[in-house]
């Protein structure tokens, strides 16, 4: 295992014989072959990477100040705004950077979609992911519960009630979760400790979501396996470099909320202490929810409405399977493409519709939005996999122009071919 | 600085985040103001929020808490520790219990922090007509609008709001009334050939009413509002339970600023906004440099890319 | 053509030279930024503004009868005062300098001879001496007692005997009038 690690260090030789790390890491993420050409959309997944550490990070410090009781949440928060060393920083950091979590995550989730990423040998590299999604939706949604102010209270007594769909069992779950007949202390309780847990859980899948990622290495812009030593470079130092500015630019847009406009994201239902007896005008979930509040909202029936949320985010997984296409890259899928980006717009509608209130026009879009949802996936999916005739594909990552792929694949290979 | 905010807000608003969603209960968006604290590089005045403490003290702490606010943290106002003091001791603040087991009353401390004027949000309550007076400690961050909210709501009083003002609002209301007339004459008539279709047969049936028209709005009787509200064109609902607290010379400046309605509205409002954000100085200067620092970083990662790369064929 | 390729290899030397410095200088800002960002990180955890503004405490001093004790919470730690008899002061003012471990004057300890205060927490690892109540065992010298590991302080609050290495601390008094302090 070890044959591959250079070095001249007598104790990382010593250690690396007996606990082979410096192998592992050297495999992993120095000499790790990767693909030569892959795009800035390749960025966003060592992006979610470090917003997560960022996030733990800044969690853990946050729960040494912070007291989960019902009494006290509230003004814990704002102790450590405005007594507790750089507190402020601190939670806002938090806060923003649990938005651009999202946003980050959400783009490389529609970086997957569009380059057909999902489809094998990486199903389950896809599977993981979703499961990531799914916990990270968890942990946020009970980390926004924890400030206690209106929007967290009522959010989370919105949330919960979900859970009263389920026929028979419903009002006995939702009790069960709430550990009472309201949300109350032993709610918040219950939120903090698997808000402090599911992050690590979180570590865990991404730790599982790389293992899948390095049994056969990451998909690139053409959507063709790599062919041997000439299509690929080691990850360092030419994507340790790539990432790094990635970073970057991505810390420069960040500081941008974080210093200028910290609260922009938020809502200011939320800087007025939780009331049980007063629900705010609008309740509105964070917007990475929006998209999904729509869906539910869509449906006129609780549980249906209920089903159908938690269905959009279920029926990624067999994603996989319902896209029948052999081609990955939508760059060699003439009509996929046009397909991929009415989706794209269509997510970006409901996102809308889940913050205007469920009457009228945006009722109507958003049932039309939601169906279309489901159509893309249902319907367009696998008939597109039978109908569609692909341009043809290049030979190899290095030789794209000769294989005679058409303009578009001569036109995207062709920043690779300076030197 | 401020552009590549715009520009990243428009990035994460074509994202799909709609932020800021308008209030659906009727009232005027408060018109935006600049303040000294605006933009990338403003900064609080600390004169103008020393005068807005003092209309704090003098008019709204008979009915508002601060409850978040320490009479230590009134050095950001740029008190010294001896006028800080002589601030503190001015206010009487409950201890104990001592070693009787009884509370007591001693002048404030830096430490304490500002009293409530009501024992508890009950006590406030019962004070106030039913409506506990809200904590003042976050208002200017729990109100869509902040500062300028709080600005337009102050001079928002029908003797302070300008006819203009008025005449919208009266057009949005008439307009409003107009639509709902119509829907529910609608409605009306539908019942109505319902009922001359079951009358024939069944002469006992019910006529159903016909509805009012509510006519256009043209002043702020036409309203309606509640006898103990004042009309507010900011207010949701234009009907607020607080009556005008603000008015010329209602306090004396001790800089001798004149005391106009919009001064004083401006000076508490900044107040107001401070106490909801008294970090916001730092932060700013702090954000100014780590983005310079940033720029340079980026840049060179950006170099230090191209290096990199210049030789993958 | 030699002098040709000479200078292609002193430009590719040039270039890697550039590229080293870039990865250097990049490294280096990663360095600087990212104990940057740990800092606030840490200082979170020093006592924040509201813990440092509770730093003093005032005392009456009025109900406390020669020879008794009081103990008082200083920045949530006890603080020993002992209204000292006579003996008392006269025990802790005899002593030689040098049989003390940690050499100091009763003198320097106090503000009025009749009034010691001191902090309560021994200085070997932190338990409260006895020595407060009456009934207590006040140790060898009649000052305190810590149980823990039998250290022996005196009526000077100045350890004799056992592990604690220092005296017990001083805190900041002031007296504000006859009976009134201020500790901190």
């Amino acid at each position: 295992m070890s044959e591959h690690l250079k070095t001249n260090n007598a104790l990382i030789k010593w250690i690396d014989h007996r606990l082979p790390v410096f192998s592992m890491m050297n495999e992993t993420m120095i000499d790790y072959p990767a693909p030569k050409n892959l795009n800035y959309w390749w960025n966003f997944g060592s992006l979610a990477g470090f917003a997560l550490v960022v996030m733990i990070v800044t969690g853990i410090v946050l729960a040494m100040q912070y007291t989960a009781h019902v009494d006290y949440a509230f003004n814990s928060v704002e102790r450590i705004m405005r007594d507790v060393n750089g507190g402020w920083l601190i939670r806002y950091i938090h806060m923003n950077m649990a938005s651009f979590f999202f946003i980050v995550v959400f783009i490389h989730m529609f970086r997957g979609l569009y380059y057909g990423s999902y489809k094998a040998p990486r199903e389950i590299l896809w599977m993981l992911g979703v499961v990531i999604l799914l916990l990270m939706m968890a942990t946020a949604f009970m980390g926004y519960v924890l400030p206690w102010g209106q929007m967290s209270f009522w959010g989370a007594t919105v949330i919960t009630n979900l859970f009263s769909a389920i026929p028979v069992f419903g009002e006995a779950i939702v009790v069960w979760l709430w550990g009472g007949f309201s949300v109350d202390n032993p709610t918040l309780n219950r939120f903090f400790a698997l808000h402090y847990l599911l992050p690590f859980v979180i570590v865990g899948v991404v730790v599982v979501h790389l293992w899948a990622l390095h049994r056969f290495g990451s998909n690139n812009p053409l959507g063709i396996e790599a062919n041997g030593q000439q299509d690929k470079i080691p990850f360092h130092p030419y994507y340790t470099v790539k990432d790094a500015f990635g970073v970057g630019v991505f810390l420069l847009a960040f500081s941008g909320f974080l210093f200028f406009a910290p609260n922009f994201l938020g809502h200011p239902d939320n800087y007025i202490p939780a009331n049980p007896l007063v629900t705010p005008a609008h309740i509105v979930p964070e917007w990475y929810f929006l998209p999904f509040y729509a869906i539910l909202r869509s449906i006129p029936d609780k549980l249906l409405g209920v089903v159908a949320m938690f269905a959009s985010i279920g029926i990624l997984f067999i994603l996989p399977w319902l896209d029948r296409s052999p081609v990955r890259s939508a760059k060699f899928r003439p009509v996929y493409k046009w397909f991929f980006w009415l989706f794209f717009a269509n997510c970006i509608l409901l996102g809308w519709v889940g913050q205007e209130a469920a009457e009228g026009l945006p009722l109507i879009l958003g049932r039309l939005a939601t169906a279309w949802y489901f159509i893309h996936f249902l319907v367009v999916l696998p008939l597109l996999g039978v109908m569609e005739r692909p341009k043809p594909l290049p030979v190899s990552i290095s030789e794209p122009v000769l294989s005679g792929g058409g303009g578009l694949a001569a036109a995207a290979a062709k920043p690779m071919e300076k030197a | 600085m401020k552009k590549f905010v715009l520009t990243a807000a428009a990035a994460a608003v074509t994202l799909g985040l709609g932020i800021g969603a308008a209030s659906a209960a009727e009232a005027l968006k408060a018109p935006s103001k600049t303040w000294s604290f605006s933009g990338v590089f403003g900064t609080y005045d600390q004169a103008q929020l020393q005068r807005g403490y003092q209309v704090y003290k003098q008019v709204c702490s008979s009915c508002h808490g601060m409850d978040l606010i320490a009479f230590r943290n009134l050095a950001d106002l740029g008190y010294n520790e001896d006028e800080l003091k002589a601030i503190a001791a001015e206010y009487e603040v409950t201890d104990g219990p001592d070693e009787f087991g009884d509370m007591f009353d001693r002048p404030a401390r830096l430490s304490d922090y500002f009293p409530s004027p009501f024992a508890n949000a009950q006590a406030a309550a019962a004070a106030n007509g039913g409506a506990a007076p809200p904590d003042l400690s976050l208002v200017a961050k729990a109100r869509v609008g902040g500062p300028d909210y709080l600005y337009a709501l102050l001079t928002g009083y029908e003797d302070d709001v300008s006819e203009e003002v008025l005449q919208q609002i009266f057009e949005t209301e008439t307009h409003k009334r107009e639509v709902q007339y119509a829907a529910a004459m609608e409605a009306y008539e539908v019942r109505l050939a319902k009922y001359q279709e079951k009358v024939k047969t069944d002469p006992t049936a019910k006529e159903p009413a016909m509805p009012e028209d509510p006519g256009p709005v043209e002043s702020v009787e036409d309203l309606g509002l509640p006898d103990t509200a004042s009309f507010n064109a900011y207010f949701p609902g234009y009907g607020i339970a607080m009556a005008p607290p603000l008015s010329e010379d209602i306090v004396e400046y001790a800089d001798g600023t004149p005391a106009t309605l919009s001064n004083l509205s401006a000076d508490v409002s900044a107040f107001m906004m401070w106490a909801a954000e008294p970090t916001m100085d730092q932060r700013k200067q702090m954000g100014i440099k780590v983005i310079l620092f940033l720029l340079v970083f980026t840049g060179i990662l950006y170099a230090a890319k191209r290096k990199c790369w210049a030789d993958v064929h | 053509m030699a002098a040709d390729s000479a200078h292609a290899s002193q430009q590719s030397q040039d270039e890697e030279t550039r590229r080293d410095f870039l990865y250097l200088m990049a490294t280096a800002m990663g360095v600087v930024g990212t104990g940057a960002f740990a800092w606030p990180l840490v200082n979170s955890m020093n006592p924040s503004k509201e813990v440092l503004a509770l730093a003093s405490t005032e005392v009456d001093l009025s109900p406390i009868e020669v020879g008794q004790s009081l103990t008082v919470m200083w920045r949530g730690k006890p603080v020993f005062i002992r209204h000292r008899t006579e003996a008392e002061i006269a025990e802790a003012a005899d002593v030689a300098l040098d049989e003390l471990p940690d050499q100091e004057a009763d003198a320097d300890r106090v503000v009025k001879p009749e009034w010691l205060v001191v902090g309560g927490n021994c200085t070997h690892l932190g338990c409260v001496p006895l020595g407060q109540k009456t009934g207590d065992e006040k140790g060898e010298y009649g000052g305190w007692f810590c149980p823990c590991h039998g250290s022996h302080y005196d009526t000077s609050g100045r350890i004799r005997k056992g592990p604690a290495p220092e005296n017990l601390p001083v805190p900041p008094v002031e007296f504000l009038d006859d009976t009134t302090i201020k500790i901190g």
